[in-house]
């Protein structure tokens, strides 16, 4: 192996607990993440992908959810097993996060500049001075134009990129090793999310941080993944890297979000194809594979028994959780329009 | 910034002359005149009295001679008092009254603070529910009603405190306790919901991220947010305060204003009456006033709206 993980999510199993009964928000996901390396996590609404994020963090509200099972190994820690002084040591300064809406992440009654010194003088032990030089030094890095004048200024001075450039400033000040962004560009306009995306990729390169980018937006991934992890009704159901997913995707879920992504190489007149239905109940999940109600290819024991994860070649980098891959399956090729992804 | 201030005096001003208006001649209106035993006095010394006092003159005229007097620095003099003017008569209730109000605001805002806190913090405890039939009775049961409990059992059956009369800082609890339940109670609403409110958004979640403390988060984050609502019914309450505080003077028998302002409406001490009147309408404009500044301290995006960025 060329690189070190930096994070192994192993099995992990996260339910809510609600009025109606227990929310299987995430059913056994296995991930890693290497050193530097920028991993997408894809899938539609609800399918457990902010979940997991959060769970790394461990910021999902106890109760009403709990981790059932599984490890987060962190640089070879368990953090699903740290008590929550000891994560506080954790949050910030070893992992941080973005989160989807500057315009509520940020506290409307404190300065920017306040915001981002806050993690540096707990976890950095800075002084008041040292604290604000080192945030100019972070607005400087995230492109805020006159940051001397812009630290003192309060979120609602500071337009949705720029405050979600302050996030990214407040995330990275103490330099840690693991970046969480989930859907960091989902509340901003277009243009916004092009220069945030350069931003990032540009910050990931400087600082050799590793990011687990949470998204629906499979152009986001094109542009700034490394690996790819597909998730659906909270499971893993394909994961690669973005060559493999984009140009060999081999589960039919990914095949429809493949085919549901507009592209420039195909006829406009040809109509986006849509996944029918919707994702099971995870009050209730199915026994077999969640994706088979909704799935062309399904056959019968698709309905009755989770499919295993196979390997597709000896590194291991593409993995799928699909019957399809049986010996004793049929050779099933993917519509034309699903694949070879025009983005990349 | 400076011009808002100053459209805000102008303003105020004229809520002022509104007030004094009205209640000068509402003041009038009122059967019976400053002189008691009307039947008793001779017709001529009836006359020479209301002349001395200017009150033989059309009301117009009067209203017109009062407010010139007025925009001297002169409210007139007592009639119940001879010879003492209502500038001097207010200075000495002042000081009693003012001690009580803003003992009542501070002691009743921290902790009502606190107990919203709390509450909100410890959701579906018995400290909540024990905060919340504290926040409905302060609310409901008028202030007379806790001051005479007090007085009964404080007072007179225990014997802890003095029931009544003014001196000590010990003569002050008992009616600075009575006039801050209300405080208490919609203060401590006020901040359990907003608390509950603030505590699930999402810059919550970046100060957890962050890696703060419970603590440190709520202290620093949520606080503050939290106090925005609760400044806005400061104004209301400065009135409650004020009213509570003609009655629970009265209970205490406290040398203050409240209870000046009681007797001069009883003996139609029309100066008097006037020259409260003034004054506590000044003070609550005034207070309101300062609160809408503090709005702006506490919410910065309320700040820069006055101001040009």
């Amino acid at each position: 192996m060329e690189k070190q993980n930096l994070l192994e999510v192993r099995d992990l199993h996260v339910s809510f607990k609600t009025y109606n009964g227990e929310v299987q928000a995430v059913r056994g996901v296995s991930f890693d993440v290497k050193k530097g390396e920028t991993v997408a996590i894809v899938g539609e609404s609800g399918c457990g992908k902010s979940v997991t994020s959060q769970t790394i963090m461990r910021l999902i509200p106890q109760p009403p959810g709990w981790i059932k099972s599984g490890e987060i190994l962190f640089d070879g820690q368990d953090l699903t097993k740290l008590s929550e002084k000891q994560m506080e040591a954790v949050r910030g300064k070893e992992i941080a996060m973005i989160f989807q809406d500057p315009m509520t992440s940020l506290n409307p009654t404190m300065t920017v500049g306040k915001q981002i010194m806050e993690g540096l003088i707990k976890h950095q032990n800075l002084g008041k001075d040292q604290a604000r030089e080192r945030a100019l030094e972070m607005l400087r890095l995230v492109g805020i134009p006159s940051p001397e004048r812009r630290i003192n200024q309060y979120p609602h001075q500071f337009s949705g990129g720029m405050r979600q450039r302050a996030m990214i400033a407040i995330a990275l000040a103490c330099a840690p090793k693991l970046l969480i962004a989930d859907e960091p560009t989902t509340a901003l306009d277009v243009t916004i999310q092009a220069q945030i995306l350069d931003l990032m990729n540009d910050l990931k390169e400087k600082l050799e941080t590793s990011t687990i980018l949470i998204t629906h937006d499979l152009g986001v991934v094109a542009e700034t993944a490394d690996r790819v992890v597909v998730m659906y009704a909270g499971k893993v159901i394909e994961t690669g890297t973005v060559d493999e997913i984009f140009y060999r995707p081999r589960h039919p879920y990914t095949w429809g979000l493949m085919g549901s992504m507009p592209r420039l190489d195909l006829s406009r007149e040809k109509e986006l194809t849509p996944i029918l239905g919707t994702p099971p109940d995870l009050l209730s999940p199915p026994k077999g594979c969640p994706f088979a109600g909704r799935c062309k290819y399904a056959m019968k024991i698709c309905k009755q028994q989770m499919p295993e994860t196979t390997s597709l070649q000896e590194s291991g980098s593409h993995q799928v959780a699909c019957w399809l891959e049986h010996p004793m399956a049929p050779a099933v090729e993917p519509p034309v329009e699903m694949v070879g992804g025009g983005s990349k | 910034m400076g011009r808002y201030i100053l459209q805000r005096m102008a303003y105020m001003l004229i809520t002022l002359w509104v007030i004094i208006t009205f209640t000068f001649f509402l003041m009038h209106l009122m059967p019976g005149s400053p002189l008691q035993n009307v039947e008793k006095i001779p017709e001529e010394l009836q006359e020479a009295i209301l002349k001395e006092y200017g009150l033989d003159k059309p009301l117009p005229v009067q209203y017109v001679q009062f407010l010139g007097n007025l925009a001297q620095g002169s409210l007139g003099y007592s009639y119940k008092y001879d010879g003492r003017s209502v500038t001097d008569l207010l200075m000495q209730g002042f000081p009693a009254s003012a001690q009580l109000g803003i003992q009542s605001i501070i002691f009743g805002s921290l902790v009502g603070v606190l107990l919203g806190s709390i509450a909100a913090l410890r959701r579906g405890t018995w400290v909540d529910n024990t905060a919340n039939v504290i926040s409905v009775l302060g609310y409901s049961v008028p202030s007379f009603v806790i001051a005479t409990l007090l007085s009964y059992y404080v007072g007179v059956k225990w014997g802890i405190l003095p029931t009544g009369l003014w001196g000590s800082f010990q003569h002050t609890i008992l009616p600075t306790l009575s006039l801050s339940f209300l405080v208490i109670a919609t203060i401590a609403r006020y901040i359990r919901t907003e608390m509950l409110e603030v505590l699930g958004q999402d810059y919550m979640k970046t100060a957890k991220a962050k890696g703060l403390s419970r603590t440190a988060s709520i202290g620093r984050h949520a606080l503050r947010n939290a106090l925005i609502p609760a400044v806005t019914v400061m104004g209301p309450l400065v009135i409650g305060l004020i009213t509570g505080s003609l009655v629970v003077e009265q209970i205490f028998a406290v040398p203050g204003m409240g209870w000046m302002f009681v007797e001069s409406i009883q003996v139609k001490d029309y100066t008097v009456i006037m020259g409260v009147t003034i004054f506590y309408s000044a003070l609550l404009i005034i207070s309101i006033f300062l609160i809408d500044i503090l709005y702006g301290v506490i919410d910065p995006r309320i700040r820069i709206s006055g101001a040009k960025e």
